[in-house]
């Protein structure tokens, strides 16, 4: 019988096709396949709040993905990601609405439009590194938000505009848990997407234009092509996660679509861990669910001391601000990297040498 | 005809003319070196041909071609491919993705198909991944192949740094210095690497090195800049006799 207290070693494989997987051991492959298959089921479980805080998580997992592709892998940092999520959601808007499509046809159009329009934007990205793109990019963010508050006749200015639910047939997406399977199906895809894109050539191409331009380029990278590439599949990602915030809280308007968004989908994946697809996610959990457990927190708290709960709130945003700072001195690599060092830990458990 | 023709190419940063009217050609198949004290303009001769500079005037020929005002990827496509002088390896990628980046202008897998990955993209993969095994085991480093570049000691990352460039199957392969730092045992093998590649890849070769020993050992032509003008052409032989190489480079050794 196996012995349960022992990591089996070495890892044969007998050919390029083993050695090539994302998920190399048996071993491993069965805790992703229960990972996500308690993923699947726990909507079942859980209450609606829950799998409603749940299904946040998750479009902004699929947002920071995106936004993960542009600068974590491909170093070009964005500060409009927050205005590309509002293309991507009055895209869907405007098509549905407007010109009644179904949700079907409009949320990848979303991506597609949302793609464009990165793609544009990032057009200065060839001549323009680092802080001066990211300034560059803020004026995208700029320029989409004042058009959309502005266009009234299309996006009906700073009111916004109200969306439905999706439906196949006569099924329609309304409770939470079904919208949540809805997020979850194409959460995996975009997931697995990425994933196999960093084990192709493109991918690698991304990570060399981050790594060294001018080497990347004197071996064959066309810098300009991969990075407006980059802008393109990173909106896309960014267009379908706006498209599915839209229509799950039903509504756009330009304020949901702010710098403060920007900003946060940049602390998911500085959080999460950068050039990481599974840091985006826990980083989208992370910076999701904090400020909800900081509510619960103070409310607590609250209850003991009543003439604090002012004081308390305050306290909220600071804490927030605080755990950001934190994580930028002790685990710059993030919260993949954290779960990573604990896994290599209980790899040579109990001699870690 | 040779396989890379330069044309009184003049390189000028402003006032500074770091290149000044070059010229010569690089016959197929040979070592050829490029020689001359710091600051002579051999890296930004090698910069030219590589394409990260574009010439002042003069025009540089590949295979009987023009390609003068070809961007850097391009030239890559067609072959020629370079090792720095200081390493701009991929420091995060593992040396096997490094290896398979330097196949990147032989493989074709787009966006969609690599994200699909399953089917075309992966017999893509493995078709290459074949090709960089043969280069890994050529340059033995087979133990390393996993690692992150950025985690390995120097002379290995230089022997890298080659094979990156050796994996994309080059018509000419320009070498900046890939001995620089090593002591003599690291440099003895990275000599017989090389000879190895020139030999068994049939690989014409540029160099640029301080060695003396290693160059006039090594190299079937030598063309010596300084100041970034041409002083000298020609075999081993002709360039250590040659009274202006000797003023401005090699020097004389006093004898008492």
């Amino acid at each position: 019988m196996k012995n349960p207290f022992v990591m089996g070693c070495g890892e044969f494989h007998v050919n390029y096709k083993q050695d090539m997987a994302i998920w190399k051991i048996s071993r491993v492959r069965v805790r992703v396949m229960i990972m996500v298959a308690l993923l699947a089921i726990f909507p079942l479980i859980a209450s609606d709040y829950i799998v409603g805080l749940a299904t946040l998580c998750g479009i902004a997992a699929i947002g920071a993905i995106g936004l993960n592709i542009l600068t974590g892998f491909t170093g070009q940092i964005s500060i409009g990601v927050g205005a590309f999520l509002g293309v991507g959601g009055y895209t869907s808007a405007i098509l549905t609405a407007k010109l009644g499509l179904s949700f079907w046809i409009a949320m990848p159009t979303a991506g597609i439009i949302t793609a464009v329009v990165g793609g544009l934007f990032g057009l200065p990205s060839l001549r323009l590194k680092g802080l001066y793109l990211a300034i560059a990019t803020l004026a995208a963010q700029v320029i989409i938000l004042f058009v959309i508050s502005r266009w009234d006749t299309l996006t009906g200015g700073t009111a916004g505009m109200v969306l439905s639910r999706p439906e196949i047939g006569s099924f329609v997406f309304n409770s939470e848990t079904s919208y949540y399977y809805l997020m979850f199906v194409i959460l995996v895809i975009t997931t697995i997407f990425t994933l196999n894109l960093f084990r192709s050539r493109v991918g690698r191409a991304f990570i060399a234009v981050r790594d060294r331009d001018i080497a990347a380029e004197v071996m064959g990278i066309d810098l300009f092509k991969y990075k407006v590439l980059a802008f393109i599949v990173s909106s896309f990602f960014v267009g379908v996660a706006g498209a599915l915030l839209g229509h799950y809280t039903m509504v756009v308007s330009p304020e949901l679509y702010s710098i403060t968004v920007s900003i946060e989908y940049l602390a998911i994946i500085l959080v999460g861990g950068l050039g990481s697809v599974f840091g985006s996610i826990y980083g989208a959990v992370f910076i999701t669910l904090l400020p909800v457990f900081l509510r619960t927190g103070v409310e607590l708290l609250s209850g003991v001391f009543p003439d604090l709960s002012n004081v308390l709130n305050g306290m909220k945003e600071v804490v927030f601000g605080l755990v950001i700072i934190l994580f930028l001195i002790y685990e710059p690599e993030g919260l993949a990297k954290i779960w990573k060092n604990i896994k290599d830990y209980f790899k040579l458990w109990p001699f870690s040498y | 005809m040779g396989i890379l023709e330069i044309n009184d190419v003049t390189l000028r940063f402003g006032g500074v003319v770091a290149l000044d009217k070059v010229s010569y050609e690089v016959k197929k198949g040979e070592i050829f070196s490029l020689i001359g004290p710091n600051g002579a303009g051999k890296t930004s001769m090698l910069n030219c041909i590589s394409g990260l500079y574009k010439p002042s005037s003069g025009s540089v020929c590949f295979n009987g071609e023009e390609i003068t005002h070809f961007k850097p990827h391009k030239r890559a496509a067609l072959g020629i491919a370079r090792a720095f002088q200081n390493i701009e390896l991929f420091p995060h990628l593992s040396v096997l993705d490094n290896l398979m980046l330097g196949r990147h202008v032989r493989m074709k897998t787009g966006i969609l198909s690599g994200g699909l990955y399953w089917g075309k993209a992966q017999k893509e993969e493995v078709l290459h991944r074949q090709k960089v095994e043969e280069v890994i085991d050529f340059l033995e480093i087979e133990h390393i192949r996993d690692t992150p570049v950025g985690r390995l000691a120097y002379g290995l990352q230089k022997r890298v740094e080659v094979g990156r460039a050796l994996a994309l199957e080059p018509e000419i392969l320009l070498l900046d210095e890939p001995m620089a730092g090593m002591n003599s045992e690291e440099k003895e093998d990275m000599a017989r690497y090389i000879i190895d590649i020139h030999e068994e890849m049939e690989t014409t070769i540029i160099l640029i090195e301080h060695d003396m020993g290693v160059v006039m050992d090594l190299s079937d032509h030598i063309a010596v800049l300084d100041f970034g003008k041409l002083i000298g052409y020609g075999t081993p032989y002709e360039i250590q006799n040659n009274q202006k190489v000797i003023d401005a480079y090699l020097g004389v050794e006093n004898v008492g």
